[in-house]
């Protein structure tokens, strides 16, 4: 028999969320969007909370719930604000995951618990000026030098890689060729601070600009062997596991956003009344708003089991793929509808839809874009 | 110390309630930890926090789905939780209700309680004084400024015109105001490890108490109907000239509203 309800940890863990969302954050999301700022203070309370390290065993700081849990969280954080969600996400999947799955006992030893605890955050160096969707383009080397390697190269777009207490990122590196004439790639874990490597924070961004987003550059940057995550030429294996699993919380911000989107619309057409009635009365909105409900059921549940898959050990990430593309696909959609439905007032910053709008388009692009999800899919579909 | 918080399972503020036949439908509603509660559970965690050997316990009496609500309550950090399961519960007035909680507090034993000033669904702020009175114990209503040294309670409230200050020993009940402190969010490890703190479901049985002592046997008083409010007449405009619509005006409000 198929049971569709959730545990009573999964309904805690969301009610305390949302209720955190809508008092802590909600209040405060459209100011730091204007001034682009990344809040320390909201990082810290949702530390408090163990917002952090959700999925991580408790011997090393962790709370040890599902991925399930933590793909509800997301949701209910990206149902009030999306730079937050990101930060939670992105502290998750790309700075806790990585040296959780892929470090060896002394690299984990030493940083998770510090990201377990939210005073640390790690980031995830990948995207490079001209590798985005084709990774192949990396130009980042690392060159072995008696026990060291020496690093060159700049990363783009990394997300909490630049924050007061962004303590390391984990960049990947060309390290030479492998016997069958690739490119064999390397994950080094580098702390701030190490000399030869530099972050620059980025701005003007149009969405998600209480995030924080960096530039990474290294020059001659000298780090030990052991600063290697898992094994030399590990590097491209652990980029597509990683990635695999951040689709799903890519997924869970389109969710959450989608649901938030649509909670404003509705509420805005409950009360907005033209020709003398409530316009959610006329059937050009109500059938709108059918719509979006419909389609953030569907997208929900797509997500839902896909973390399923993931929690009992069974193959998920053609799922994975298939959630983040439609999640963020119909977040895209229920934004659209949502602004339209809001009229001119969904123009203005004074209407939360707005910031809505604009941070919905990251979804259709990070973490792969909605092409390369198709091509994730098409592959596993056999063509 | 044994620290014991009063819970109460009430209809979520924003639950959309709805009457038929006189009685509340509860289908669709969701159930929370009453709001003021959660400042009485904030106030004995902070106490354990300051350190010493404190527990902390949740205690509650509902009908078995207050499961539910006893472990949300135990998700903000507290060691125990009871539960006094009788389907009776929602037949109780505040007389019974705090003969319910007494009797299971001389069950599970106390040396300091906690609850909120008023539950946000019927509004009695009746029974934190009982449940004092029935135990023979010093008690202050309605407080927003908590001390406990040496065995000794200060507390602080607002009355007309200023702030009384009432000091008593323990064991003593005091039922919190808002503003007493800021109740905190539950933490995940904390909703994680309710499962694994001891969790009590007393009967009546177990108490010491029997089906005639609780519900409408028990209780001296009884709701016999609820009744939605009454919805709001729509309004009326007076057209006119000034000179008649305002004497229509005055008649209306002499005559109609009946209120000059």
């Amino acid at each position: 028999m198929v049971d569709f309800n959730l545990n009573d940890e999964h309904n805690m863990l969301r009610d305390a969320i949302r209720d955190f969302a809508e008092n802590e954050i909600a209040p405060i999301a459209e100011q730091l969007d204007e001034k682009e700022e990344f809040s320390l203070e909201l990082v810290a309370k949702m530390s408090d909370m163990n917002l952090f390290g959700l999925t991580i065993p408790e011997e090393y700081g962790g709370s040890g719930m599902d991925y399930l849990a933590y793909i509800i969280a997301v949701e209910e954080l990206a149902r009030v604000d999306g730079s937050t969600a990101a930060t939670v996400a992105a502290g998750n999947s790309l700075g806790l995951g990585p040296v959780y799955y892929f470090g060896n006992e002394e690299q984990k030893k030493e940083w998770l618990p510090k990201l377990c605890s939210g005073k640390v955050l790690g980031s995830f160096g990948l995207t490079e000026a001209n590798a985005g969707s084709d990774a192949g383009g990396t130009l980042t080397v690392a060159v072995q030098d008696g026990d060291d390697w020496i690093i060159n190269g700049s990363k783009i777009f990394i997300t909490n890689g630049s924050s007061e207490i962004t303590g390391f990122a984990i960049t990947q590196a060309i390290t030479g060729k492998r016997d069958d004439g690739k490119k064999e790639y390397t994950c080094f874990l580098i702390p701030h601070g190490t000399p030869g490597f530099t972050t620059k924070t980025m701005h003007g961004k149009m969405m998600w600009r209480s995030s924080n987003t960096a530039e990474l550059y290294f020059e001659d940057c000298r780090v030990p062997n052991s600063s290697i995550l898992g094994k030399r030429g590990d590097g491209f294996k652990q980029m597509l596991s990683t990635l695999d699993k951040g689709r799903l919380s890519i997924a869970a911000m389109g969710l959450g956003g989608a649901q938030g989107a649509y909670e404003l619309a509705l509420k805005y057409s409950q009360e907005r009344v033209q020709f003398g009635k409530k316009i959610c009365k006329f059937q050009a909105n109500a059938f709108k708003l059918a719509d979006m409900a419909t389609e953030i059921e569907a997208a929900r549940w797509l997500l839902y089991r896909a973390c399923w898959l993931h929690d009992n050990d069974l193959p998920f990430q053609k799922e994975a793929a298939m959630s983040k593309l439609y999640c963020s696909e119909v977040m895209s959609r229920v934004v659209n509808h949502a602004v339209q439905i809001h009229g001119g007032y969904g123009l203005m910053r004074e209407y939360n839809i707005e910031r809505f709008y604009r941070d919905q388009k990251l979804l259709e692009i990070g973490e792969g874009t909605s092409e390369v999800q198709k091509i994730v899919i098409s592959r596993y579909i056999g063509c | 110390m044994k620290i014991v918080c009063l819970v109460k399972e009430v209809p979520d503020s924003e639950a959309k309630i709805t009457v038929e036949n006189g009685k509340i439908k509860e289908t669709g509603v969701k159930f929370i930890v009453n709001p003021y509660d959660e400042y009485g559970i904030e106030e004995a965690l902070k106490i354990k926090e300051a350190g010493g050997e404190h527990q902390v316990f949740i205690l509650t009496f509902g009908t078995e789905r207050a499961k539910k609500v006893m472990e949300s309550a135990m998700a903000l950090g507290a060691d125990e939780g009871f539960l006094v399961a009788d389907g009776s519960a929602p037949d109780c007035d505040s007389h019974t209700t705090a003969k319910v909680l007494a009797a299971a507090l001389n069950k599970i034993g106390f040396d300091m309680i906690f609850c909120g000033k008023q539950a946000i669904d019927d509004d009695s702020s009746q029974v934190g004084v009982r449940v004092a009175e029935m135990l023979s114990l010093g008690h202050a209503s309605v407080v927003n400024k908590f001390e406990l040294t040496d065995g000794k309670v200060k507390v602080e409230r607002q009355i007309q015109g200023g702030q009384e200050v009432i000091e008593m020993p323990v064991p003593c009940v005091i039922t919190c105001q808002k503003g007493l402190n800021d109740p905190r969010y539950p933490s995940l490890k904390n909703i994680m490890a309710v499962k694994k703190k001891p969790r009590t479901v007393f009967t009546l049985d177990d108490i010491g108490l029997s089906a005639d002592d609780v519900g409408v046997n028990g209780s001296f008083v009884e709701v016999t109907k609820f009744e939605p409010p009454l919805e709001k007449a729509p309004g009326r405009v007076i057209e006119g000239e000034p000179e008649d619509t305002a004497k229509e005006l005055i008649r209306s409000l002499r005559e109609e509203a009946k209120v000059i």
